[in-house]
């Protein structure tokens, strides 16, 4: 899959906005007031920043809201619904806590479900696609789950939870990629069953339709990333989980947590371009890539 | 459920306007949608004979054309240097001005310094009309370097060829054979017939070395060597006749097989057929055993028979057969290796050929009578049924394999039969109905008669009184007697060479010569620049009408620009390659059903307008007036003889309005547009098969203006104007070949198919493997790249090897080749292709573009990866060390020899682009790269 | 919207036969030009007369070369537009309701006012039946020319089809499903229509006639052939062959 920079962007910021959102949501760090605000500050320029980037993503940005129409059946407008009701849910419950030195514990419990929900909702939009088997995987929501609360972990200062969470996030990618290895050969979609002509012979893919290029080759058969992604990926778990947590480990340093994350997000971003560069779509049988 | 609601009946168009497709020689009917006066859509006409609605990709795609951004928009004159592109635009009437001021003085002097050749011209029967009025020998269409071989063996051996003057009989064919066709000019008809037929669940079987296309959909595929077909099709005759499986009844009524061939080796009529004093034919007649004229009432014709007169034996044609091709030589064992298809499947497809043509043969309840007065009470069928075209034809022994695989159509008794092969009216039509070449040049006269014909012997030679070759193109002359359609791809070399002699102009029009049609296409862009001393160009002045910015407009002095087809009047005329099908006449027109939005001017009115400038006789009134205002003008006012005209349709009789004969009727084309652009006359039942012999149908066709006269004629498997240049070549008679050609005269013009290898003078040792282009569906020659649409189809083109030679060179797909002829080289991507013959390389043809052509970005992928393999073909064969260049030509009709291209391949580093990469030429038009949302209605 | 219906009905497609199809593109080229002039923004082409020449087609043709356990590589032309699944994953996943599947025929539109580009009904669809257009920045997929085959202001015969109208050799054929004796369920039945990638569960309802076995006259040597008795000699050389010519011509 071609790795957009708009939804790499949007499933990390958006991942570490919400995780932040549920660890204030559940009350960790019990802050209020100014210091609480510059918390909620932080979730929001994710969360909500992440949400905006992905709207670059759109033909018609101008339509989003018809983008909530389809709750009942579409993820993605679950999405949608699930990240307004955390928001604002999450805004009221912020507003306690700053303006109002008040914690409404039951309203931070929805906000804090809500904001998970967004997350479980973004990934099943990924999780959904029989088409893409790489992603098609009860593990990707639990890989999307786990690097959104190891994010909100370590943002929201939980520096034990931060590290058994950036551990559960390494393993789970781990999985994810050696299960994902297999995946498209597992799906059973091969040039076979896709042309029908399976039971004929070896069926290769001779002349594409067209000599140029098109919509469904750029958007799906993107193989740039594939040749380099065991290097992308010791280096994306090295920054996401390895790095922050040698930086946990020492005594609390402001200075070594705002390195940790950085770090968290730089591995984050790497991982998400290896997530959707590995990925292949089943189309790209037709034209003989993948 | 709330769907949206939508309007499922959106006005389509505001009116239909009904016109002919241009974009190859197949003429589809096609209706043009129009919106607010623009094109906007174009699908097939429904009720048009050639293609019943449905539409090629090229015909879909016309509004592209229609709109390309490289149309010429004005009359070009050239400023830069030749070949630089450099123009400024000029009035009509200076363009003409120059023309005429060129031409004129070439005329008064000597005519046949002009040389006037046009490209797959849809109006012959006009542009030859105008050069012989101007008095030029030097006039021929692309026919030469296209196909000619087919077409001249077609109507030398049965008077008729594929091409699209034939076709199966798609309703009652079981089995169908189809021999080195990727298109054709009849694309949409063979495509609509294949389908019909395989749905019937008859088979197709493709004989040919590359397995895409019709080949693909083929149930049977035989990937033959290339160059080969001859030997492998004379191999199935011998299977054929040695197995009895043939149909003698037809052989005896409707051939020449009982034609008893004078067998006195002393005598000047050697090898020529035994005729009475009428000149008819001889048979001996198994009822009496006596000597009798072919078409004699009651006659039954002997094919067994031997004349014995005076001590000599004259024996049948059929027993010359029997002891050609009954030896070993064709036998499956034999020829196995060389064909590449082993013994085995070759008596294997001989046998289904037998089975179904006399197992499967079937009759139709259908009476008719024969020139011989004789009645049959059924038409007998033979459901077997062959097409062919370049594959077998561009060889340079095409003319004998063309012949071959006639004469296997007709030795089975399936042509013009239920099941078989069948012409499409004017043909059939005998070789000698046919006008013969004519060559002699009156100064400020016109010319003596036509120039192309059919030769019959070494009298009709297109000769000078010193025995020089008349034409430019050396057509009709000995090297190449029978060259029907002119060597359109020989003009720009002689002319260069001045040999036979120098030319003043050259006016060509839409051929793409500097690229993609000419052979040595850096050597012709050379010939076309090259100075001499004083500074002139060797060839000094060249005209040339396109309506698009091709490679050749930067050749050329003076742009004369063209219409597109939606804009024009033209004329598809049964005067020479009309819309035919084998049980309808037809014709067809085009008329402008848009305007053009640009300062051009369709080429046939130019040269209307030029031909009265000039003053040529056949365009210019008594009084010294221009006697046809336009081209359509002439389609509806000229006649070629009393009553025959452009357009058979609604003429003028004496009754009212006629169809076939008859007089002017200045309503002619409003008829033609009022029924769709289009005249069909059907042939009446009965008379719709055995053509070239029922008397319905000729009495038929000499209503319709076809002939003057019935002409009922025997398929000549013996053709006999062969043995003729044969005999000359033998010392006979007092036009004499030069000496180096007698050889090859007395081997090359067998009267009976024979087959030779082409390979050894390609220099096959040292360059093994055949190197062959293909036609994409899509593209219509160099025109479809100027077509977004098609463009994104086939914007570059790999070299496609078979699976043995990218392992041998190690080349994986994506890797560049080398590719090299005894002419040159070229480095190109490549590609593996499994179905492929496995010493065969192809591409697909003329997508590579120059930098510069076509309104194309410099950067384009057709000018950056695509590529020609036309710069391997040399229009000369390799020399041979006897001092001599020897054409790469067949050495009967001088048809060009494309296929018999041998290469050599290596591995060669990854390259930024295909080579030879030339210099941009600078556009004339401007470039327009950009987006494109097309739509005209809003 | 985007839940699918139930069940539609009829449920309109097309039979693509893959023995017949000569890979013409004639079919991508009408099927351009009908929908480019026709059902929502225009399709576009990007780049036309460029370098990256690249547009919106909503019908593609592909080709595959086999290669059996014995005998020639063979090579089939495969047309390739949307299919009108059954289950189809590219209306469910639309957040907009801008993809549904049509209850009275099953036809599967994308309402383009209401599309807000996301691709995601791309990315579900195995089949790359869906394309992005360029300019216009909305999802464009065969509407299976519902703005012809119910036509008023066309003849009766013309509302099929574009692609299906202009095809040469007759592989498409268009019709009703759900009618178990239309054209495409008849033939559909007796040429054994395949499902493409039936194990991604979508239910195509076009459906793909396999090409006929082939070179069936490519006997492997040594088998006994059965047209042998069709080439039985009458002669070996010419002498023998006149006699045989004499004597079958007295029967005459
Ligand atoms: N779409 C489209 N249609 C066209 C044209 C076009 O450019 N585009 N051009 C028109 C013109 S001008 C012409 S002349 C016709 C030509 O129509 P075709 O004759 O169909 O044209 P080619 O594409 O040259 O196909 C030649 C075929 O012969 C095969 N072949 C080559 N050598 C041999 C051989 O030795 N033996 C056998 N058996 N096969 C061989 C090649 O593999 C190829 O398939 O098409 C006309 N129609
Ligand atoms: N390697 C290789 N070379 C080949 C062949 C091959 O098989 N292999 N085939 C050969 C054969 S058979 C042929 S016929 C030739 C074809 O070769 P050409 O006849 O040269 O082919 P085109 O590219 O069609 O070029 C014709 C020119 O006509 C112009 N034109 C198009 N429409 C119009 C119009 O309406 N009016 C005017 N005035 N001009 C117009 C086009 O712009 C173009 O410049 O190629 C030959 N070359
Ligand atoms: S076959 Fe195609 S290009 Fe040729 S005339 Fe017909 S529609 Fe036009
Ligand atoms: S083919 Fe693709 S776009 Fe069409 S209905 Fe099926 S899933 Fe949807
Ligand atoms: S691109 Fe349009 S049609 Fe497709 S899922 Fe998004 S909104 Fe729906
Ligand atoms: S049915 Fe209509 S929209 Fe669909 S592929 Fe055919 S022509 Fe295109
Ligand atoms: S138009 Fe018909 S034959 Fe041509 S590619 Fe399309 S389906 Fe195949
Ligand atoms: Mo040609």
């Amino acid at each position: 899959m071609h790795p957009a920079p708009s939804v790499i962007f949007f499933t990390v910021f958006s991942g570490v906005g919400f995780g932040l959102l549920t660890f204030l949501g559940l009350g960790y760090p019990g802050v209020t007031g100014f210091t609480a605000f510059a918390f909620f500050f932080i979730a929001y320029l994710a969360a909500v920043g992440g949400l905006i980037s992905s709207t670059f993503h759109l033909g018609h940005p101008e339509r989003a809201l018809k983008a909530f129409t389809q709750w009942r059946s579409s993820w993605l407008s679950r999405e949608g619904w699930c990240a307004v009701i955390a928001l604002l849910t999450m805004a009221l419950y912020g507003a306690g806590l700053v303006f109002f030195d008040q914690r409404w514990e039951l309203l931070g419990l929805i906000g804090a479900a809500f904001s998970v929900l967004t997350v479980f909702t973004t990934s099943m939009i990924y999780t959904q696609l029989k088409t893409i088997p790489r992603w098609n995987s009860p593990l990707t929501p639990v890989m999307f789950l786990s690097y959104s609360l190891a994010a909100g972990a370590l943002l929201s200062g939980q520096e034990p939870w931060a590290i058994i969470l950036l551990l559960i996030a390494s393993a789970t990618q781990i999985s994810l990629w050696m299960q994902g290895d297999g995946a498209f050969a597992r799906s059973g979609t091969t040039l076979a069953t896709a042309t029908g002509l399976g039971p004929r012979g070896d069926v290769r893919a001779f002349e594409p339709p067209h000599t140029g290029t098109n919509y469904l080759l750029k958007e799906f058969a993107f193989t740039v990333g594939r040749k380099h992604s065991q290097k992308v990926r010791i280096i994306s778990i090295v920054l996401m989980a390895g790095i922050p947590i040698l930086f946990l480990l020492p005594p609390f340093s402001h200075f070594l947590a705002a390195l940790a994350v950085a770090s968290h997000v730089a591995g984050a971003l790497a991982s998400r371009w290896l997530f959707f560069a590995e990925a292949e779509h089943v189309v790209g049988l037709y034209y003989g890539k993948r | 459920m709330n769907q949206p609601k939508l309007d499922l009946s959106p006005k389509v168009s505001d009116e239909v306007r009904k016109t002919t497709c241009y974009m190859c020689a197949c003429r589809c009917g096609i209706n043009v949608h129009l919106k607010s006066g623009k094109v906007a859509y174009i699908e097939g006409n429904r009720d048009h004979p050639v293609n019943k609605g449905v539409l090629c990709a090229k015909g879909s795609a016309g509004i592209m054309q229609v709109n390309a951004p490289s149309r010429l928009k004005a009359p070009l004159k050239r400023v830069g240097p030749r070949g630089s592109g450099a123009f400024e635009e000029i009035s009509w009437d200076e363009a003409l001005q120059i023309a005429a001021d060129w031409l004129e003085p070439i005329r008064k002097d000597n005519p046949e310094k002009l040389a006037f050749f046009t490209g797959r011209d849809q109006s012959q029967s006009f542009t030859s009309l105008w050069a012989q009025s101007f008095g030029t020998p030097n006039y021929a269409a692309h026919g030469g370097f296209c196909s000619v071989n087919m077409a001249a063996a077609g109507i030398y051996t049965m008077g008729g060829a594929f091409w699209e003057f034939g076709q199966p009989d798609w309703d009652h064919t079981k089995l169908f054979m189809l021999f080195g066709v990727a298109e054709d000019h009849d694309s949409n008809p063979i495509k609509m017939g294949i389908g019909k037929i395989k749905a019937r669940g008859a088979r197709v079987v493709g004989v040919n070395p590359i397995r895409t296309g019709y080949n693909a959909v083929a149930d049977d595929w035989v990937g033959i060597t290339p160059g080969t077909d001859g030997l492998f099709i004379l191999s199935l005759v011998h299977c054929l006749m040695k197995a009895g499986k043939i149909d003698l009844n037809y052989l005896a009524q409707f051939t020449n097989a009982p034609c008893l061939v004078n067998g006195d080796e002393k005598s000047s009529d050697f090898g020529l057929l035994l005729r009475d004093d009428d000149g008819k034919e001889l048979v001996i007649d198994r009822a009496t055993g006596k000597l009798a004229p072919f078409d004699q009432k009651g006659v039954k014709p002997d094919l067994a028979a031997t004349h014995r007169h005076a001590g000599i034996s004259h024996r049948t044609v059929m027993q010359h057969m029997a002891e050609r091709y009954l030896t070993d030589e064709y036998a499956p064992e034999t020829v196995a290796e060389k064909v590449g298809i082993s013994a085995k499947r070759i008596r294997t497809l001989a046998g289904e050929i037998a089975r179904v043509a006399f197992d499967e043969a079937f009759e139709l309840d259908q009476e008719w009578t024969d020139f011989r007065g004789e009645t049959h009470k059924t038409m007998q069928g033979r459901p077997v049924s062959f097409h062919a075209m370049r594959g077998i034809s561009a060889h340079a022994n095409g003319f004998q394999t063309c012949r071959a695989l006639h004469v296997l159509q007709i030795i089975l008794g399936s042509v013009e039969v239920p099941g078989g092969f069948r012409f499409k009216p004017p043909y059939p039509k005998p070789a000698t109905a046919h006008p013969k070449p004519h060559c002699k040049v009156t100064p400020d006269s016109p010319l003596d008669g036509p120039h192309l014909g059919f030769t019959h012997g070494p009298d009709d030679l297109a000769l000078k009184e010193d025995g020089t070759p008349a034409r430019i193109d050396k057509a009709f002359s000995w090297e190449n007697p029978m060259s029907s359609h002119g060597l359109m791809h020989m003009v720009i070399s002689n002319a260069y060479a001045g040999d036979p002699y120098k030319i003043d102009t050259l006016f060509m029009y839409m051929a793409n010569m500097s690229w993609n049609s000419s052979m040595n296409t850096g050597g012709v862009m050379k010939m076309l620049t090259d100075k001499t001393e004083d500074g002139e160009y060797v060839i000094p002045r060249i005209i040339y009408s396109d309506a698009y910015s091709s490679e050749m407009v930067a050749y050329a002095d003076l742009i004369l620009p063209d219409t597109t087809y939606l804009e024009r009047h033209d004329c598809i005329s049964l005067l020479d390659r009309p819309i035919c099908e084998a049980d309808a006449a037809a014709d067809a027109i085009r008329w402008p059903v848009i305007e053009p939005d640009r300062d051009v001017r369709g080429f046939q009115s130019v040269l209307c307008e030029l031909g009265a400038k000039l003053g040529l006789p056949a365009f210019t009134n008594d009084d010294g007036s221009q006697k046809y205002a336009d081209y359509a003008d002439y389609i509806v006012n000229h006649e070629r003889k009393p009553g025959i005209g452009p357009l058979a349709g609604w003429r003028m009789g004496e009754k009212g309005l006629t169809n076939g004969r008859g007089g002017v009727n200045e309503g002619q084309l409003d008829s033609y547009i009022k029924n769709g652009g289009f005249f069909v006359e059907h042939i009446p039942e009965g008379a719709n098969y055995y053509k070239p012999w029922n008397v319905d149908y000729q009495d038929w066709a000499v209503g319709m203006g076809l002939f003057d006269s019935p002409q009922p004629y025997l398929f000549s498997l013996y053709v006999e104007p062969m043995r003729r240049f044969q005999l000359a070549a033998e010392g006979h008679g007092d036009r004499q070949p030069p000496d180096h050609l007698r050889d090859r005269i007395k081997h090359a013009m067998d009267p009976l198919p024979m087959w030779y290898d082409p390979a050894p003078d390609n220099k096959s040792e040292e360059y093994p493997i055949t190197a062959l282009t293909q036609r994409p569906m899509a593209m219509y020659h160099s025109w479809g790249s100027q077509n977004a649409w098609l463009r994104q189809l086939h914007g570059h083109n790999p070299l496609y090897l078979p699976t043995k030679l990218m392992r041998e060179n190690d080349l994986v797909d994506g890797d560049w080749a080398r590719v090299t002829s005894p002419h040159g080289e070229i480095t190109v991507p490549v590609l593996e292709m499994a179905a492929l013959n496995e010493n065969t390389v192809w591409t697909w043809n003329a997508i590579g573009k120059r930098k510069g052509a076509w309104a194309l970005d410099e950067n384009a992928p057709e000018a950056t990866k695509g590529f020609l393999l036309n710069h391997l073909i040399h229009e000369l064969l390799p020399p041979k060390g006897d001092g001599l260049r020897w054409a790469n030509s067949d050495p009967i009709t001088g048809q060009a020899a494309w296929f018999d291209l041998k290469v050599r391949i290596e591995k060669a580093d990854p390259q930024s682009e295909s080579q030879p990469s030339l210099p941009p030429i600078e556009s004339p038009v401007g470039n327009d790269p950009g987006d494109l949302v097309w739509k005209v209605g809003k | 919207m985007t839940t699918l219906p139930t069940s539609t009905q009829k449920k309109l497609g097309l039979v693509i036969d893959l023995d017949t199809c000569v890979g013409c593109h004639a079919c991508v080229i009408s099927c351009k030009g009908w929908n480019t002039e026709n059902y929502g923004a225009a399709l576009s082409d990007t780049d036309a007369y460029g370098a990256n020449p690249s547009g919106t087609f909503l019908n593609r043709v592909h080709s595959y070369e086999v290669q059996p356990a014995q005998g020639e590589a063979q090579l089939i032309h495969f047309p390739k537009s949307c299919l009108h699944c059954e289950d189809a994953p590219c209306v469910t996943v639309c957040p907009t309701g801008a993809s549904y599947k049509r209850v009275e025929d099953g036809i599967v539109l994308v309402n383009e006012s209401d599309c807000i580009g996301c691709g995601l009904c791309a990315w579900a669809c195995p089949y790359g039946a869906r394309e992005m257009d360029a300019v216009e920045k909305v999802m464009k997929k065969c509407t299976l020319c519902v703005d012809r085959i119910y036509n008023e202001n066309l003849p009766e015969e013309d509302r099929e089809p574009a692609c299906v109208r202009t095809c040469p050799s007759g592989a498409r054929h268009f019709g009703d499903f759900a009618d178990p004796d239309s054209n495409v369920s008849k033939l559909s039945a007796e040429r054994g229509g395949m499902n493409l990638m039936p194990e991604q569960g979508t239910k195509p309802v076009n459906k793909y006639l396999p090409p006929r076995p082939k070179d069936t006259l490519a006997v492997p040597e040594g088998d006994i052939d059965i047209l042998a008795p069709y080439l039985e000699p009458v002669a070996q050389e010419a002498k023998g062959f006149l006699g045989w010519l004499d004597k079958t011509l007295e029967k005459i």
